[in-house]
């Protein structure tokens, strides 16, 4: 049995997510799809599981064209995806999310169902309490949840997407065991990851993607630094970096552990004088937004302390980081940053500092105009956020960012950006740093990484695995270091 | 005793329309022209019934009112994405407009009631018989109902299915399952039902038509899904409790006519109390602590409640 | 204020379907279409009383409706301004009774203990949204049936005339506390110049204030606002606030400028219909004016109808509705439309 895809496309607006994307997987394979965020890997996925539709290109399915426009269609052909976030219904129990939606009588017969599951877990080593509340099982238990789930109703194509992130170290290992026995068993296994090492030790084949496209398909084993290479591509390491004289400490982390809903990051002990620049890299939801916003003072911080400039931050909430001199730029810069139906002219009113009752429309404009400028915003005052293209969006963020700043924090400062607009952020960032501002940013861009920062901390399942220095270390050996590979000397 | 059949009897109307509505914000649709729908259902399913001396039209044509109009607030979030809650606050004060106008003419009219039947064998059953089984069809299809939808909701695949719509519409989705076609499906029935609330009041309860007929009994209605938790027993509960409630103010009157106000302001303290209560860790370690009566004591609502739904 | 030129064709559009359904609507019940429109006409603007009564609807209505302008740039649903405006009649109807002085300063006292109460009312689901996350509709219509259960035990209890307790209002108040009108006239000047006043000060608070464009980014998207270093709670709770006000006005106006006593119904609709005032202006300042006017026009234009006629006067509230539904209708089948247009475009 096999699954093919062949030349699928999928657009949305001007971005081109999968651009003519062929792959075949033969059943007991344990296919790996590798490639960074943003690759297209998710966006192929969805299509293959009925989520989108495909603008061209079709899906074979054991010989069988399949017409594919809703996931009740990718159900009825026997595929079944698991998604990063398994998508359970939390304030209902395991037997009833193991039973919703499942063919069978008019009636629903939990007993009935509970011993279909627990003998669908068994197989598989897993074992759970029908009657406990979904929203009680940790994300590895709901992975395995949905697992049985599929596998019960008689998935022939297992699709995993992400599965990793978020589960213990047994639990991956656990998940592993089972993948390798249904690959053995005749399922077609395909397992989406970033995750070199994972792919690495779990898949017997490989395709890359990179940007929309497919860079190549290898039969594992293969030495690590061709994936790297394939994954990331040539990274070319500009000239030096203009070297800035680094200030006093700015931001001193001690001991810090902040715990979000989804991840905790512990024991975080980290130091940023004025004019460096810190680029935090790894996986997503390694940890590196929760410390960015645990700095901000977004999310509490269990233990620890947390001081800028002197003064101690700990539990003082947005507020004071903001006085403090903070500025946090999210990664969603329509949900988290901008006002959508507001104007350039509205948001930069909004962060002008200005104190007075009434509004002077005209001065605002005016100085907005100058924003505008200076900062070549292709928008007029009038323009609202959301008509504005990413990159013009970011450009309005820094250009309502405070004049003094003394620690600026950044998710992902270039996600989704052209290369023009990628360059000329960096080049107001550097700026900043000139002038004794410490930058902490956040990446999944491996050159972005390299070429801006002084020093990187890798991240790894919510702990700070090393800190490099950016001149020190290569592209290779920071994707090993991402990857959860120790670093090698 | 018979104060005891009274407060069932009276309370039907009240009950159908609550599990009508439940049903659809099950699926996650609300239908905020509730009260204007009941009042106008109850005109239409009386102008009926007097038109053609059948009680049977009349809740018939209670049924298809209310059905129409619930079929709009779906479509109207569904196909059109617009606000649930503005829809229905508009179609509200317009389906009220409506029955008051074309009721005009019908104002002291007579018209058939549902015929009184008592149930053979049960009705001699000492205390319950009389308290519950000498009523009349109406009365009886709202025990009916309310074992009905605790049977569907919570014992067939139909509900458990439903119950995922209107909490995680993209999972649900993702199972293959047509949620907007759910939803569409649920918001129809709980019309309809509607409807029969309507018509419960102007073919039974409150025989014949005058223009506060219904009461608030829509937003009462509303008020009691909240209260209720979304779980048809502790609904039709509430509903029963609060019409003895009222029935007990009602003997006093005389002596305390203001007595009677507060008690119509009742079931709105009552939900700003739950609403205020579900969010409290007490009560959430409550369904926690006893699993066997997790349904019965949950209180929050279906988390995808008033939104659309697009799979883009 | 400009509309483009789609927006302007599906107004046209359900205007025109709007005036067909009522022409249908008084075929059915066999009144002469022609007729009532002339009536509803002569109703509303035909003589100099009827221009008051007219304007003396139009009150409320606009200061309602200028209120809920300003929750709902909060991105509220404040359904409760209805019980708002209850409350603040009850609180004016307490000063005319209870306070003795020159006629001005029991008329200011009266809109002070208005406003007073009406703000207080409006922080009851105000709180219960910031502090408990409870949907302001639903504390927003129980606390309407309270407030109107309140007036209703004022009225046939402590407030009752004497010897009957009839629900058909309480004794007039003291003529000191009476609006002073014109001539034989039910139009009080005070009440348009602060209908107007209340208009503007809302138009000019909502666009051209910081404070109106904190509760514009709090509406839209409070996450973000949050970052902007925005208090949305307390913008929040201030819209509630000034939203009470308002209604609290309204109510002022209804008891010691129109009714001169509190009656069960002093709240008149207005707020509800506020509501529908607002959505069919689409949110914007300018259109409230003319459109609550025109509201008013049919409301006092159809009790006409129903003298004359034997049309029962609910005809104006079907009128209305009828008109703003189809606004929404169409406005989002327009959007439809285009969605479907983009999306085929796109592949």
């Amino acid at each position: 049995m096999s699954l093919l895809l062949r030349d699928v496309h999928k657009h949305f607006g001007a971005v081109r997510a999968n651009d003519g994307i062929t792959i075949e997987v033969e059943a007991g394979e344990l296919h790996g799809l590798l490639g960074e965020n943003g690759a297209g890997k998710s966006t192929l996925m969805k299509v293959l599981s009925g989520f989108h539709v495909a603008d061209a290109g079709e899906i074979v399915l054991d010989g069988r064209a399949l017409d594919m426009r809703t996931p009740h269609d990718a159900v009825t052909a026997g595929i079944g995806m698991l998604h990063q976030d398994p998508l359970v219904f939390l304030p209902f129990t395991v037997i009833d999310n193991f039973l919703l939606g499942a063919p069978g009588g008019v009636t629903v017969d939990r007993d009935a169902g509970a011993e279909r599951l627990r003998q669908a877990s068994e197989r598989y080593g897993f074992s759970f309490d029908p009657t406990a509340l979904a929203r009680t099982l940790s994300v590895g238990e709901r992975q395995q949840l949905e697992i049985v789930r599929l596998l019960w109703l008689g998935a022939k194509v297992l699709i995993l997407d992400e599965p990793t992130t978020g589960i213990s170290t047994s639990q991956r290992d656990r998940l592993f065991d089972v993948l390798r026995r249904l690959a053995a068993e005749g399922m077609i296994v395909i397992f989406v990851s970033h995750k070199l090492e994972e792919v690495e030790s779990l898949c017997n084949r490989v395709t890359v993607m990179r940007r929309g496209k497919v860079v190549g398909h290898v039969d594992l084993p293969v030495p690590t630094a061709q994936l790297v290479k394939m994954m990331f591509g040539d990274v070319i390491v500009e000239g030096a970096r203009p070297e800035a004289p680094l200030g006093p400490p700015v931001l001193q982390l001690d001991g810090v552990t902040l715990a979000e809903r989804l991840i905790t990051v512990e024991d975080l002990t980290l130091s940023v004088a004025a004019g460096e620049v810190v680029g935090l890299a790894g996986l997503e939801g390694s940890g590196q937004r929760t410390l960015l916003r645990g700095c901000a003072g977004l999310v509490p911080a269990r233990s620890g302390t947390i001081t800028v400039g002197g003064a101690d931050l700990t539990h003082r909430g947005y507020r004071a980081c903001r006085a403090a001199a903070v500025h946090y730029l999210p990664a969603g810069r329509l949900e988290e940053g901008l006002v959508d139906g507001l104007s350039l002219t509205e948001h930069f009113e909004l962060v002008s500092g200005r104190r007075s009752f009434f509004v002077d429309w005209d001065e605002a404009r005016r100085s907005t105009g100058e924003h505008i400028d200076s900062h070549t915003i292709k928008g007029t005052p009038e323009t609202t956020a959301d008509a504005l293209s990413g990159g013009n969006q970011q450009r309005l963020l820094l250009a309502m960012m405070p004049k003094a700043i003394a620690l600026l924090l950044m998710e992902h400062p270039t996600r989704g950006l052209d290369i023009e607009s990628a360059e000329w952020v960096w080049s107001r960032l550097l700026k900043r740093r000139r002038q004794g501002t410490a930058i902490v940013f956040a990446s999944a861009d491996l050159d972005e990484l390299l070429r801006y920062s002084d020093r990187i901390a890798v991240f790894f399942n919510g702990r700070v695995i090393a800190v490099v220095n950016a001149a020190d270390t290569t592209a290779e050996e920071l994707g090993h270091l991402i990857g959860g590979k120790q670093r090698t000397e | 005793m018979n104060e005891l059949a009274t407060i069932v009897a009276t309370a039907t109307p009240l009950v159908y329309a609550t599990i009508g509505e439940m049903i659809n914000e099950k699926a996650g649709v609300i239908n905020l022209s509730l009260d204007g729908s009941i009042l106008l259902a109850a005109m239409v399913g009386f102008a009926a019934a007097v038109a053609s001396d059948s009680v049977i039209i009349g809740f018939l044509a209670a049924i298809v009112v209310s059905v129409a109009i619930a079929a709009l607030v779906a479509f109207s979030s569904i196909e059109l994405r617009l606000n649930q809650i503005a829809v229905g606050f508009v179609l509200f004060l317009l389906a009220r407009q409506l029955a008051l106008f074309f009721g005009d003419s019908y104002v002291g009219q007579v018209g058939p009631k549902v015929p009184a039947w008592d149930i053979p064998l049960l009705s001699d059953i000492p205390f319950l018989g009389v308290v519950l089984f000498r009523h009349n069809l109406s009365v009886y299809g709202s025990y009916v109902l309310v074992i009905a939808a605790f049977f569907v909701i919570y014992k067939t695949r139909i509900g458990l299915v439903l119950q995922g719509a209107g909490e995680r519409p993209e999972a649900a989705f993702a199972r293959g399952i047509p949620v907007n076609r759910l939803r569409l499906l649920a918001t129809v029935t709980g019309g309809a039902l509607v409807g029969v609330a309507g018509a419960a009041v102007s073919l039974d309860q409150i025989a014949g038509w005058r223009e506060n007929l219904t009461t608030n009994l829509g937003w009462i209605a509303l008020a009691f899904v909240i209260f209720g938790g979304w779980h048809p027993f502790r609904v039709a509960i509430a509903c029963y409790v609060y019409r003895g409630l009222l029935f007990v103010a009602g003997q006093f009157q005389e002596e305390l006519p203001e007595f009677v106000q507060v008690l119509n302001t009742l079931p709105f303290l009552l939900m700003i109390l739950m609403l205020t209560a579900v969010n409290t860790q007490w009560f959430r370690r409550l369904g926690d602590n006893h699993p066997r009566w997790r349904n019965f004591l949950a209180s929050d609502p279906p988390s995808a409640i008033g939104t659309v739904f697009a799979r883009d | 204020m400009m509309l483009r030129l789609a927006q302007w064709r599906t107004a046209l559009v359900s205007l025109v379907l709007a005036i067909g359904i009522t022409l249908l609507l008084l075929v059915l019940v066999d009144a002469p279409p022609l007729e009532a429109l002339r009536l509803l006409w002569d109703g509303s603007f035909g003589s100099d009383t009827k221009i008051a009564d007219t304007l003396m609807a139009w009150v409320p209505l606009v200061v309602a409706a200028a209120g809920l302008l300003v929750t709902f740039q909060a991105g509220l649903w404040n359904i409760g301004v209805e019980g708002q405006i209850i409350m603040g009649a009850i609180g004016a109807s307490w000063v005319a009774r209870s306070v003795t002085g020159p006629s001005w300063l029991v008329v200011i006292a009266a809109f002070a203990a208005g406003i007073a109460l009406g703000v207080g009312w409006a922080l009851v689901p105000g709180t219960l949204r910031t502090v408990f996350r409870v949907h302001e509709i639903f504390s927003g219509v129980a606390l309407f049936f309270v407030a109107g259960g309140l007036a209703i035990y004022l009225i046939i209890g402590p407030w009752s005339r004497a010897g009957i307790a009839s629900t058909s209002g309480t004794d007039p108040f003291p003529t000191a506390s009476w609006l002073p009108t014109i001539g034989r006239l039910r139009l009080s000047i005070v009440a348009v110049v602060v209908a107007v006043m209340a208009v503007v000060a809302v138009a000019v608070l909502l666009r051209g204030t910081r404070y109106g464009l904190r509760l514009k980014a709090v509406g839209r998207n409070p996450a973000s606002a949050f970052l902007m270093g925005i208090a949305t709670s307390r913008s929040m709770l201030s819209a509630f606030a000034v939203c009470g006000a308002l209604g609290g006005i309204a109510g002022t106006v209804q008891a010691i400028g129109f009714h001169h006593k509190l009656v069960p119904s002093i709240s008149g609709g207005y707020g509800f219909l506020g509501i529908l005032v607002v959505l069919l202006a689409g949110f914007r300042t300018a259109w409230i004016a003319p459109i609550a006017l025109f509201f008013a026009a049919i409301l006092v234009g159809s009790t006409q109808l129903s003298l004359r006629l034997q049309i029962d006067s609910s005809l104006a509230g079907v009128v209305q509705g009828v008109l703003v539904l189809l606004i929404l209708l169409t406005g989002g089948w327009q959007a439809r439309r285009t969605r479907i247009a983009e999306a085929e475009a796109e592949t």
